[in-house]
């Protein structure tokens, strides 16, 4: 194992792994316990019109990706808050023409799009050391925004109308937060694709809410079970030669099922030791 | 110079899609008032508290707690709000302390954390509804009743002047309600309550004033209301509550 490390794009992946698992422990913890799972995926897949926008322009699709999936996440968060529209149904409108933007101009960009792939299923394998630095940025921009919000957060996500009336700008708070799922999907594209980034946003957390009821704790869990999971997946897709975002998704989910099998079986033995 | 007003409510309108669901309310409630709402289900008893807390706009008159616009957002401070279902998911992961604590989010400003005394006040709010021993405990593990409490004490933990109620029997079990209303007793020689319900008899005994809201509200300031009020807001004959005075009611049961 040791040895893999010596070649750089395998130091890179796992600095990428951990600054991925940093921002969807902390992120994911809010979109599992305030039940965002299906914006966020819908924020995940928008972002496909960015990367378009990036080939087309001929800049990093990953800067056409920040910016037009932060776009898109505040359309959204208006479009769930000021209209009438259903939260599904706005959300589905915008997942659906954020990808056909992003195939639209993929398709106007002359030549041959490389790496289309990468993006889609993502491949921490060729994240190059400046997207490493990109990632960095963006998980300190949401470690500062968490920790200078977290009340306000944890009393929105817990009971919203009750942090109205005391008086919390629920609406900002709301745009807030999307904007922060944002940023963790662009962090997670290079690692599991957009197609895949539900999962790293979801998983980590759901388990680490089987260990604790406190936020806070629950936030640093699946910060680390994330990074157990990316390294654990980058490991084996590079021994048994897999791809490597789809190996980390069904690492984590593995663990995931196990680990419910296991309390199940263990909470039913302790009822019976009870009788 | 008297003391403004706990709660001043003058010609409120509000509508919704058109339809009038209230319609000219008056409303002055005092420092240590203990008033009783009922009205049938959909006569605006819940719209008229979130009128008061500012969640929704009226289309016509106003609303002032102490004597600021409830519209102000430093008005909430002074309101304590104990909803009728608290539409939490019962495996947040939060405990019973921390979500008391929440009722101190109008004392401390954005980006900052909350602080001793906070905790202090959410232990103290939480002893006086008998429930510190839980404080540790997550709120979903918590029974109906238990959890109405915690919520009473986070309503409390900011000190409010006016404590509004929407039926807080809904989840409180019969054996719970004596005690529950010996608490509303001793909280009113602190601050003036509101408490709304479409159940007569669970209110009537405890309150000092009662109004009868159905879109208009009828009210006079004290407990007993006239046939024709409940006849009016009920929009159908009543006769059982009379207790054998005529166009008098309630009144044997509230004299202390």
């Amino acid at each position: 194992m040791i040895e893999i490390l010596q070649y750089e794009f395998m130091q890179n992946a796992f600095w990428a792994g951990l600054l991925a698992a940093i921002a969807c422990g902390i992120i994911g913890t809010y979109v599992v316990v305030k039940r965002m799972v299906f914006i966020s995926g819908g924020i995940a897949h928008a972002s496909f019109g960015g990367i378009g926008i990036g080939y087309f322009m001929g800049i990093n699709p990953i800067i056409g990706a920040l910016v037009f999936t932060i776009a898109s996440a505040l359309g959204m968060g208006a479009l769930v808050r000021r209209t009438r529209l259903a939260e599904d149904t706005a959300i589905g409108i915008f997942w659906s023409i954020g990808m056909a933007l992003g195939i639209i101009f993929i398709a106007l960009t002359p030549g041959y799009a490389p790496d289309l792939f990468s993006y889609l299923f993502g491949n921490i394998l060729t994240v190059p050391a400046s997207d490493l630095l990109l990632m960095a940025v963006l998980d300190v921009v949401i470690i500062l925004a968490v920790s200078l919000l977290y009340k306000e957060f944890a009393a929105f996500s817990f009971d919203e109308e009750f942090g109205r009336v005391m008086g919390l700008p629920v609406e900002r708070l709301y745009l807030t937060l999307l904007c922060l799922i944002a940023l963790t999907v662009v962090l997670l594209i290079r690692i599991v694709g957009i197609i895949l980034i539900i999962a790293l946003l979801t998983i980590p957390a759901a388990m680490a809410r089987r260990f604790t009821s406190n936020l806070r704790k629950m936030m640093i869990l699946a910060v680390g079970l994330g990074i157990g999971f990316t390294f654990g997946g980058l490991w084996l897709s590079y021994a048994i030669d897999l791809p490597s975002g789809a190996t980390i998704i069904l690492v984590g989910g593995g663990v995931f099922l196990i680990t419910l099998g296991f309390l199940k079986l263990q909470s039913r033995r302790r009822e019976a030791g009870k009788v | 110079m008297a003391k403004p007003a706990a709660l001043e409510i003058e010609d409120l309108w509000v509508k919704y899609d058109g339809t009038v669901v209230l319609e000219a309310v008056n409303l002055s409630l005092y420092h240590r008032d203990f008033l009783g709402i009922i009205g049938p289900n959909g006569g605006g008893k819940t719209t008229l508290l979130r009128a008061v807390l500012g969640l929704i706009n009226p289309d016509r008159g106003r609303i002032r707690v102490m004597g600021k616009p409830s519209s102000d957002v430093n008005a909430r401070g002074l309101i304590g709000y104990v909803p009728q279902y608290s539409l939490f998911d019962r495996d947040f992961p939060v405990n019973v302390r921390d979500v008391v604590l929440m009722g101190r989010l109008g004392a401390r400003s954005i980006f900052h954390n909350y602080r001793a005394a906070d905790i202090d006040a959410a232990q103290k709010a939480l002893k006086s509804v008998d429930m510190l021993e839980f404080q540790d405990r997550q709120i979903g593990r918590l029974s109906g009743g238990q959890q109405q409490r915690v919520f009473v004490a986070r309503a409390l933990v900011g000190e409010p002047k006016l404590l509004l109620l929407d039926e807080p029997m809904a989840s409180v079990d019969t054996a719970m309600q004596e005690g529950f209303y010996q608490l509303l007793a001793r909280l009113k020689k602190e601050m003036a309550i509101v408490i709304v319900s479409h159940d007569i008899s669970a209110v009537s005994i405890y309150v000092d004033k009662i109004a009868c809201l159905n879109r208009r509200l009828f009210y006079h300031g004290t407990k007993e209301i006239s046939a024709d009020d409940l006849e009016a807001a009920y929009q159908c004959p009543i006769q059982m509550i009379a207790h054998g005075i005529p166009h008098r009611v309630l009144k044997k049961h509230g004299d202390r």
